[in-house]
């Protein structure tokens, strides 16, 4: 167990620059998730903590040691591949004791290393067999036992269960999250799905365009976004926003629609502010202040999501209830206050 | 009850058009052009291993596609074992062990060198790498005469001229382009994650090639083995041009029984010399071809 350091990371390929500069530090034993969209370079940076890419600019800390120029295999960190990259000509119990093998441990301990990581994993029945014999889910608990055996100090997830389909990814996420609270050892967790940054993470470092966008637990980030960008990034269906300006102490949209602000808001009058509230503090309500017309219903079960047009943009209420609306029916609609977030149009920073 | 099965078979069974029958005119065309094509290649072949069982009178009465009348194996151990090249007369057989000398270890150090060449070069990207990849398949497309002579005088310095490790040191230099890139593609198209997952885990350089990459290549060794067996072993340029009458290898020994000017012309002796010396490649393709397909294959995907 170690603590995970980046200070004023800097990457660039050539004359192009995909990470400007990242500081972060991350706890001993805590679970950190990378979160982000497709070439926001969280990936990019999990490699140059395992030192699969060097580091143009800055440093990475493992513990209080300078990793930038340390050999992946002499950092002790284990990495997990999101195409489990499992050594297709060894059996499994090969392939998770391949570490142990090239550092040479004795015989007996890499027996019982393996028998431990089999027992945690559900993996005996399967030791004797080759990768393409079993099934995505045991080849990624396979890919995890190659990574828990050796005893790292530090857990490297690149979008491990990417390749998953949907259930077995929702019981290997709990599975994950078991091993780390089981094991408490320092994780790394990179990912584009957010639902898999909630569950699992300590805390989220939502990142775009190689910088750090916020950086919370997933309550903190999901309550009080720092920007548009986050807000819009976490929570599923995401949060409703809409633009206008601050005029007399209250907001009033583009097309003229007038929403009372929180008592204490700072922004400023006549200030160009996009106003965001999040579907579930959006509730049909007859005495609602905001007048629609409903556009698409969509019932999940426990709740149904009640899309309708609010000046051009498409907003989203979510309820518990059975309201029985329809497509075209007129709705009454009320808005949480102190749930309102507010940000800055231009800047897309919040305004607190 | 058979009649009430075939009910519910017509009624569950397979959908949509029948399946042609085994005798539709394209199915006749398609086979018919493959007979004439394998017909082709496989005459002259018939011709050569009848000749070769015929003795020389038979030869002479002129029909070739005839089988022999009374077998007889003595132009086989003639072309083996007697037949005069120059000053020597014990036939093919010196020209085989000095083929076997040539290219056993030509093949095995050319691969051996090709394979941690596309290896290095698919993973483990130096500076330079893509411009040195660039020289080495500019190479493969340089004609051998080109060469010739330069390589003559690089063998000279280094002494080498005139003996079999001369040749084989040239054969491994020039397979060396074509079989870095089979290896280099073959190794681009394996998931980049099982190089960095051998890396996290502690391999080396060497480590990773001899625990990962070398267990995973074997399709593409048997390509490279197949292309460089056949190439080595069917090779005559190289083999007058860099040794000495004493290590000429088959090829060279059977032109030299083939075109030699003096006495009668044994036809059968020539057809069995032939037959002898492609025996090798031919071997290797029909126990190996299978692999030689897939293999390509597998390189062509990706590159």
């Amino acid at each position: 167990m170690a603590t995970v350091t980046v200070r004023d990371v800097v990457k660039k390929y050539g004359e192009l620059k995909v990470i400007h500069g990242i500081n972060l530090s991350i706890a001993e034993g805590s679970f950190v998730v990378l979160l982000g969209p497709s070439g926001c370079g969280k990936s990019t940076l999990l490699r140059m903590i395992a030192g699969l890419e060097p580091i143009s600019e800055g440093d990475v800390l493992i513990g209080d040691r300078v990793v930038n120029d340390v050999h992946p295999k002499d950092r002790n960190i284990a990495m997990v591949f999101q195409n489990y990259a499992l050594y297709a000509h060894m059996t499994v119990r090969e392939n998770m004791s391949f570490a142990l093998d090239l550092r040479k441990a004795p015989k007996d301990e890499i027996e019982r290393k393996i028998a431990w990581a089999a027992s945690i994993l559900n993996l005996e029945p399967y030791l004797d067999r080759y990768p393409k014999q079993l099934s995505g889910g045991q080849r990624q608990r396979v890919a995890m036992g190659r990574a828990i055996v050796r005893n790292p100090e530090v857990f490297l997830f690149d979008e491990p269960l990417s390749n998953l389909d949907a259930k077995l990814r929702v019981q290997m996420r709990t599975e994950i999250k078991e091993l780390h609270q089981r094991l408490k050892t320092t994780t790394i967790y990179v990912t584009h799905d957010q639902i898999e940054a909630m569950t699992m993470a300590d805390k989220i470092v939502i990142m775009r365009n190689g910088y750090i966008e916020q950086a919370g637990s997933p309550l903190e980030v999901y309550d009080n976004p720092d920007n548009l960008f986050v807000a819009e990034f976490i929570g599923s269906p995401s949060m409703n926003l809409i633009e206008g300006r601050v005029e007399g102490g209250r907001f009033v949209s583009k097309g003229g629609t007038a929403i009372a602000l929180p008592a204490g808001c700072k922004a400023g009058e006549g200030q160009a502010v996009v106003l965001g509230i999040r579907p579930e503090h959006t509730h049909p309500d007859p005495a609602g202040a905001l007048e629609a017309r409903v556009g698409v219903v969509e019932p999940t079960g426990p709740e149904t999501h009640i899309y309708f047009e609010l000046d051009g943009r498409d907003i989203c209420a979510v309820t518990r209830e059975r309201t029985g609306v329809k497509p075209g029916d007129p709705i009454r609609l009320r808005l949480d206050a102190d749930r309102i977030h507010l940000f800055d149009q231009a800047s897309g920073k919040a305004i607190r | 009850m058979a009649e009430a099965a075939i009910h519910t078979s017509a009624l569950q069974g397979p959908q949509g058009r029948r399946p042609k029958s085994l005798l539709s005119p394209r199915r006749i065309v398609i086979y018919g052009l493959l007979l004439v094509a394998a017909f082709y290649y496989i005459l002259p072949l018939y011709v050569m291993i009848v000749t070769s069982l015929k003795g020389m009178p038979e030869i002479r009465l002129g029909n070739i596609f005839s089988p022999p009348v009374e077998v007889t194996f003595e132009p086989w151990v003639k072309a083996w074992s007697q037949a005069c090249t120059g000053l020597n007369c014990d036939g093919l057989s010196r020209g085989f062990w000095n083929t076997v000398i040539i290219t056993v270890p030509s093949v095995l150090v050319s691969i051996a060198v090709a394979s941690v060449n596309g290896y290095a070069l698919s993973n483990w990207r130096f500076r330079g790498s893509d411009l040195f990849f660039t020289i080495l398949i500019i190479g493969a497309f340089i004609p051998y005469q080109v060469m010739l002579y330069p390589m003559v005088i690089i063998l000279r310095t280094m002494g080498l001229y005139g003996s079999l490790s001369g040749l084989i040191v040239v054969h491994t230099v020039f397979g060396m382009p074509i079989l870095t890139l089979l290896f280099r593609n073959y190794f681009t198209a394996l998931p980049a994650e099982l190089f960095k997952a051998a890396r996290v885990d502690g391999a080396g350089f060497w480590g990773i090639y001899f625990h990962i990459m070398l267990p995973m290549a074997v399709p593409i060794m048997v390509v490279a083995m197949i292309l460089q067996v056949t190439g080595i072993w069917n090779d005559f340029l190289f083999g007058v041009v860099f040794t000495k009458p004493d290590y000429y290898p088959m090829t060279v020994q059977l032109n030299n029984i083939v075109n030699s000017v003096q006495g009668v012309k044994e036809y059968n002796v020539n057809m069995a010399a032939t037959i002898l010396t492609g025996a090798v490649p031919l071997a290797v393709y029909f126990l190996s071809g299978r692999y030689f397909v897939r293999g390509i294959a597998a390189g062509a995907v990706k590159g």
